[in-house]
C-alpha cells in the first residue's frame, strides 16, 4: 500500500465484492494478453527522507545561480522573487485546480487570468492578450502562424530578424517546415541594429510578417517605429518578440508603435529560471484579430443575478470545439506561471516595475562604463547602440573559453555566443539585473582584470 | 461548496483609486550611480508612466489572492472527477523537490559542468518512462500533451520523408481528443475521422477501407476516451504498419494500465505522456504540464534536439543531429515539472505505480456499478479508469448534462467532463482517479443518484442550479457576444 492510493487492501476487496468480482485482474480482461506484463522493472517504493536525499544530491550536483555573482541572461533572467509569489502559488486552491471549465467554482483562477491579460495588454500596448502559451519560442511560432492566418494563407514568407533569439528561430524552423512557410532571416547592421530599409526589401510583397526582437539578442534596443512602418509598407504584420519582459517596465511596448503582435517570454515576472522551464509565453494582438488568436482567453460577463463574473470565452477557436480547424492545438497552457506573473507584477506595482527596470538599466550602464576602463583586451561589441540590461562583450578568447576561465574566478560572466552562429562576434552576452549588487560588478571587473 | 460571506473581489486595477504611491515590495537599494534613461536611450522608446497600473501594499496583494483563491474548487477540496484529465492528488514532496535551489535557480545556459545534476535527472526520467512504456527512446521536451502530439507527428513525418514518401492524411477515431485532429492540421496533414464500431472501439473494417498509401499515421488513444481498451489493438497496429503507416498513441489515459501492459508491445511508434495526468504533477489552474514522448526503434533517429547523452565524463547535451526533427521549444522542457514526476515515480516504485492504476480502474468501475440504471450508459462494454454516461434519461424531464453538472456544485463536487467524447450525446465523463478514499467516491455517487431523483421530482431545482456557489450560473453566451477580455480605464466610471 502507498499513501497516495486512497483505498487500502481491504477496501479494494470490499469494492470487488460489491462489483461481484474476485480479483482486480478481472477488470483488465479487455487488454490482450500479448501486451501485458507482470510488473515493472523499477525500484521499490521510497520514503520521503530517501527521496529528499536522492533529489537533494542531484540538485547539489548543480551550481545554483544564486550562489555566485551571475550575469547570465539570453532569454532567462534572475530577478527578485518576492516570497509572496511562492506563497500564493503554493495555495492548493490555485495549484491543484484545473482549467476553469466550470466558472461558478473557478472565479479565482478566471479573475487572475483576466488581470494577467490586462497587465500584458497594458505593457505591450495592445488591447487584447491571451491566458498564456508554453514559452517565448513557441509564442513566436504562434505569432508567425497567426500572421499567416490573418493574411488568409496567401503570403508564405516570414521575415525574421537574425537578432531574434537563435533558439527561438530554431524552434520556428521546426514548425514552419511543416506549415509550408519559408523563413527569411535578416541580419543586423554593423551597429547590431536592424536597418528598416533592408527589412522592407526582404519582405517584398510576399511576407506575412516581420518579426523583430527588442531588446534584441545582443541586448540592443531596436527602432520599433521604423520597423513597424517597414513591415506595414510591405503589407506584412509587424511582430515584436520580447525575451526580457522587465524591459517593458522602461521601454514602450510595440503596440504603441503599430505592432500587430507583441509576444514573448515573461519568465522575468516572478518565474524561477528552473533550468529553462516551466516559463511563460505571452501573446497580445489588436482586437480586430482576436478570432485568430491562439490559446485560452478569459472574458468578463455576469451571472444570473447580474453580478460581474468571468469565464473562458471564444472557445470556438480552440481544439476541443473546432478540432481540425482550430487556431492552435494548444490545450494545457502555463496557467500557474501566469498566476506567478500576476502576483509579481501586482506586488511590484506600476511605479515599482519602472524602478526595477531603471535599476537594471543603471547597473548595466555602470558595468559597461567600468569595463571600458579595464583595458584593450576587453571591449563592448556595439558601444554606440542603446541597450537595456544586456550587451555583447568581446574578450581575449572565445566566449566559451571566457566563461570557463571567469567561472574559475567565481563569476558566471555571461552566455557565450560561440555556438549560436549569427552575424556578430564571438563573445559573451552579459546581463545585469537589480540582483547584481555593486559588489557583483566589482567581482566581474576584477575577474576581467585577472584575465587581461 | 457552501456560499460563504465573500465580498466580490475588486480587480487589481480598481484598487488604490486615488492612485497614491504605495509600496508592494522593497527592491535592492540602488548602489550604483543613477542614470536618466532618456539621456541614453532614444527618448521616443522610453515608456510614459501608466496611471492605471496601481501600486498597492504587500498585504493588499496577499489578501487579494487569498480572497480569489477562496472562489476556486480544487483537488484538495474534494473529488474532481474530470474524465480524461486525471485529477489525482498532487503530493507535497513534489513541490518541495521542485523548489530545491539547485533546480529552481539553475540557468539553462550554464556551463555543462555546473548542470550535471539536472542532466542526470532528465536522463533518469527518460529511462523510467522508457521502462514504463516498453519503448526504446524518449524526449522530455514537449510542454504539454498537445505539444507532445505535435512532436510525435513531426517525427513520423520525418521518418516518411526519409523513406522518400509523402503521405498527407492522419486518421483518428471520432472519439478522439480535439487536440488530435488539430495537431494533424498543425503538422500539415489532413485529419480524417474513423467511425467507432457498435462497442465504441475502432471499427476495424472502416480502418481497413481508409488505411491506404496516403495515410501517414493513425492517432489512437488507449484506452479510448470512453475508457474502453482497444481490444483489437494488435490487429489495428498490424494493419497500419503493413501499409506503411505509423501508430501515434495518445497517452492521456496511460494512468489506467501502468505496470499492467506496455504500449511498446501494442505497436506504438510514438506516444506522449501527460505528466500532469499519470504522474501527479499539478494542473495549476490550466498548466504548466509536460508531454514527454516515447518512441519506437523506427523513430529513434528523429527525436528532437538537444538530447541528453550519458558519456564517460558525465552527461552532455547533444545539439547536432541532422536526422532530428529539430528543437520543439526553448531549452529542454518544463524541467521543474520533470523533477516532480521523477519524485512521484521514485516514491511509488514499481508496485506503487501499478496500484495507482488498479485503484483508478476499481473506482471507475464502482461509479459505473452505482450509477448504472440511474444514468444511461451508451457503451456498456467493460471500461477501465473512466466511464461515460449520458443525460438521455434526464432529458425526458428537460434536464441536460450541464444542469446535472451545475447541481453537483451544490453538493460540493466538481462535475465530470461535459459533452465529450462527441460520440456520446450529452456525455458525462467520469474519472475518479485513485487518490481519494472510497467514501469520497461513494459520496459522489450518492450525490449523482440524488440529482437523478431530483431531475424526476423537481427538475426546476436542477435546471436552476447552482444555488450555493460564490456566483450563480455564469452567462457564457454573453461573454462571447460582448467580448471583454481586459479591463480598460473607461471602466472606471462605470
Amino acid at each position: 500500500m502507498h499513501p497516495w492510493v486512497g483505498a487500502g487492501l481491504e477496501d479494494r476487496l470490499h469494492i470487488l465484492s460489491e462489483l461481484g468480482l474476485k480479483s482486480i485482474d478481472e477488470l483488465f480482461a479487455s487488454i490482450p494478453e500479448a501486451v501485458c506484463i507482470d510488473g515493472l522493472d523499477l525500484p521499490p517504493a521510497r520514503d520521503e527522507d530517501w527521496i529528499r536525499r536522492a533529489l537533494g544530491d542531484m540538485a547539489s550536483a548543480n551550481v545554483s545561480m544564486d550562489s555566485i555573482p551571475c550575469f547570465l541572461g539570453a532569454g532567462v533572467y534572475r530577478h527578485v522573487r518576492p516570497s509572496i509569489v511562492d506563497a500564493v502559488l503554493s495555495r492548493a486552491e490555485f495549484f491543484t485546480s484545473y482549467t476553469p471549465y466550470q466558472p461558478e467554482i473557478s472565479q479565482g483562477t478566471l479573475q487572475v487570468i483576466f488581470e494577467f491579460q490586462t497587465l500584458i495588454s497594458r505593457l505591450t500596448g495592445l488591447d487584447v492578450a491571451n491566458a498564456s502559451l508554453y514559452d517565448g519560442a513557441t509564442a513566436l511560432v504562434e505569432a508567425v502562424l497567426f500572421s499567416h492566418r490573418v493574411l488568409h494563407g496567401k503570403r508564405d514568407l516570414a521575415v525574421v530578424a537574425e537578432t531574434v533569439h537563435p533558439m527561438y528561430r530554431r524552434v520556428l524552423d521546426t514548425y514552419t517546415e511543416a506549415a509550408g512557410i519559408e523563413v527569411v532571416v535578416v541580419p543586423p547592421g554593423t551597429n547590431g541594429r536592424l536597418d528598416p530599409n533592408i527589412v522592407r526589401e526582404a519582405a517584398g510583397d510576399q511576407a506575412c510578417c516581420v518579426a523583430v526582437q527588442s531588446p534584441n539578442f545582443l541586448g540592443i534596443v531596436e527602432d520599433l517605429p521604423q520597423l513597424a512602418a517597414a513591415a506595414h509598407d510591405s503589407g506584412a504584420l509587424a511582430v515584436e518578440v520580447v525575451t526580457e519582459a522587465v524591459s517593458l517596465g522602461l521601454l514602450t511596448g510595440g503596440g504603441s508603435f503599430g505592432f500587430d503582435v507583441v509576444c514573448g517570454e515573461a519568465q522575468s515576472f516572478g518565474v524561477a529560471p528552473g533550468f529553462g522551464g516551466p516559463h511563460l509565453g505571452f501573446f497580445a494582438c489588436a482586437p480586430k484579430h482576436l478570432r485568430q488568436m491562439p490559446g485560452r482567453l478569459a472574458g468578463e460577463t455576469v451571472d444570473e443575478d447580474g453580478t460581474r463574473a468571468f469565464c473562458l470565452t471564444l472557445s470556438t477557436r480552440e481544439q476541443h470545439i473546432r478540432r481540425a480547424k482550430a487556431t492552435s492545438n494548444i490545450c494545457t497552457n502555463q496557467g500557474l506561471m501566469a498566476l506567478a506573473a500576476t502576483v509579481w507584477l501586482e506586488a511590484m506595482g506600476g511605479s515599482g516595475l519602472r524602478e526595477l527596470a531603471t535599476s537594471c538599466f543603471a547597473r548595466t550602464e555602470e558595468l559597461k562604463r567600468r569595463i571600458t576602463a579595464v583595458g584593450d583586451s576587453w571591449r563592448i561589441a556595439y558601444p554606440q547602440s542603446p541597450t537595456f540590461n544586456e550587451f555583447l562583450l568581446i574578450g581575449p578568447a572565445s566566449g566559451t573559453e571566457l566563461v570557463e576561465q571567469l567561472a574559475s574566478d567565481g563569476v558566471l560572466a555571461g552566455v557565450p555566443t560561440t555556438d549560436w552562429g549569427g552575424a556578430w562576434p564571438d563573445g559573451l552576452l552579459v546581463a545585469v539585473t537589480e540582483c547584481n549588487s555593486a559588489r557583483d560588478l566589482d567581482a566581474f571587473v576584477a575577474a576581467l582584470e585577472n584575465l587581461s | 461548496m457552501k456560499r460563504r460571506a465573500i465580498r466580490s473581489e475588486p480587480l487589481f486595477f480598481e484598487r488604490n483609486p486615488r492612485r497614491v504611491r504605495r509600496q508592494g515590495y522593497l527592491l535592492p537599494a540602488l548602489d550604483v550611480p543613477e542614470v536618466e534613461p532618456s539621456e541614453v536611450l532614444p527618448p521616443e522608446l522610453v515608456r510614459e508612466p501608466d496611471p492605471h497600473f496601481p501600486d498597492i501594499s504587500e498585504m493588499e496583494v496577499v489578501q487579494h489572492f487569498h480572497r480569489l483563491s477562496q472562489l476556486n474548487y480544487a483537488v484538495d477540496e474534494g473529488l474532481y472527477p474530470l474524465g480524461s484529465c486525471t485529477m489525482k492528488y498532487n503530493p507535497r514532496i513534489n513541490e518541495e523537490t521542485a523548489r530545491l535551489p539547485g533546480f529552481a535557480s539553475l540557468h539553462p545556459l550554464q556551463p555543462q559542468a555546473q548542470i550535471q545534476g539536472a542532466l542526470r535527472l532528465i536522463w533518469e526520467l527518460e529511462e523510467s518512462l522508457k521502462t514504463i512504456t516498453g519503448m526504446p527512446g524518449a524526449t522530455l521536451q514537449p510542454a504539454a500533451g498537445a505539444h507532445g502530439e505535435f512532436t510525435g507527428i513531426l517525427m513520423i513525418r520525418k521518418a516518411l520523408a526519409t523513406r522518400g514518401e509523402k503521405r498527407d492524411v492522419v486518421l483518428a477515431p471520432d472519439s478522439a481528443h480535439g487536440t488530435n485532429p488539430a495537431t494533424a492540421t498543425f503538422a500539415g496533414y489532413r485529419a480524417q475521422e474513423i467511425p467507432s464500431a457498435e462497442d465504441g472501439t475502432v471499427d476495424l473494417g472502416a480502418l481497413d477501407r481508409m488505411m491506404d498509401e496516403t495515410v501517414a499515421a493513425l492517432m489512437l488513444t488507449v484506452p479510448n476516451t470512453l475508457g474502453l481498451f482497444e481490444h483489437q489493438i494488435l490487429e489495428i497496429a498490424d494493419l497500419v504498419h503493413s501499409r506503411g503507416g505509423f501508430i501515434y498513441m495518445d497517452g492521456a489515459n496511460l494512468n489506467s494500465f501502468v505496470g499492467r501492459a506496455l504500449p511498446g508491445l501494442m505497436g506504438a511508434d510514438a506516444m506522449h505522456i501527460n505528466l500532469h495526468k499519470t504522474f501527479s504533477t499539478p494542473h495549476g489552474g490550466g498548466g504548466p504540464g509536460a508531454g514527454p514522448v516515447t518512441v519506437s526503434e523506427a523513430l529513434l533517429p528523429h527525436l528532437p534536439v538537444p538530447k541528453v547523452i550519458r558519456g564517460n565524463d558525465g552527461f552532455e547535451l547533444q545539439w547536432n543531429d541532422p536526422a532530428s526533427i529539430g528543437q520543439m521549444r526553448g531549452f529542454y522542457g518544463n524541467f521543474l515539472i520533470l523533477v516532480r514526476a521523477l519524485t512521484y515515480i521514485w516514491s511509488l516504485g514499481a508496485e506503487g505505480l501499478r496500484s495507482t492504476s488498479d485503484v483508478a480502474v476499481l473506482y471507475a468501475n464502482l461509479v459505473r456499478h452505482r450509477l448504472k440504471g440511474a444514468y444511461h450508459l451508451k457503451f456498456d462494454a467493460p471500461s477501465l479508469h473512466e466511464v461515460v454516461f449520458d443525460d438521455s434519461i434526464q432529458t425526458r424531464y428537460e434536464v441536460r448534462n450541464v444542469d446535472i453538472a451545475k447541481r453537483l456544485l451544490d453538493y460540493g463536487f466538481h462535475p465530470p467532463t461535459m459533452s465529450f467524447p462527441l460520440v456520446v450525446h450529452g456525455a458525462l465523463m467520469i474519472e475518479p482517479a485513485e487518490s481519494v478514499a472510497p467514501e469520497e467516491v461513494e459520496a459522489f455517487c450518492d450525490a449523482m443518484l440524488a440529482i437523478a431523483k431530483e431531475a424526476e421530482t423537481d427538475p426546476g431545482l436542477v435546471r436552476s442550479a447552482p444555488h450555493d456557489t460564490p456566483v450563480g450560473r455564469v452567462d457564457e453566451v454573453r461573454a462571447a457576444r460582448n467580448l471583454k477580455v481586459t479591463w480598460t480605464p473607461e471602466d472606471e466610471g462605470a
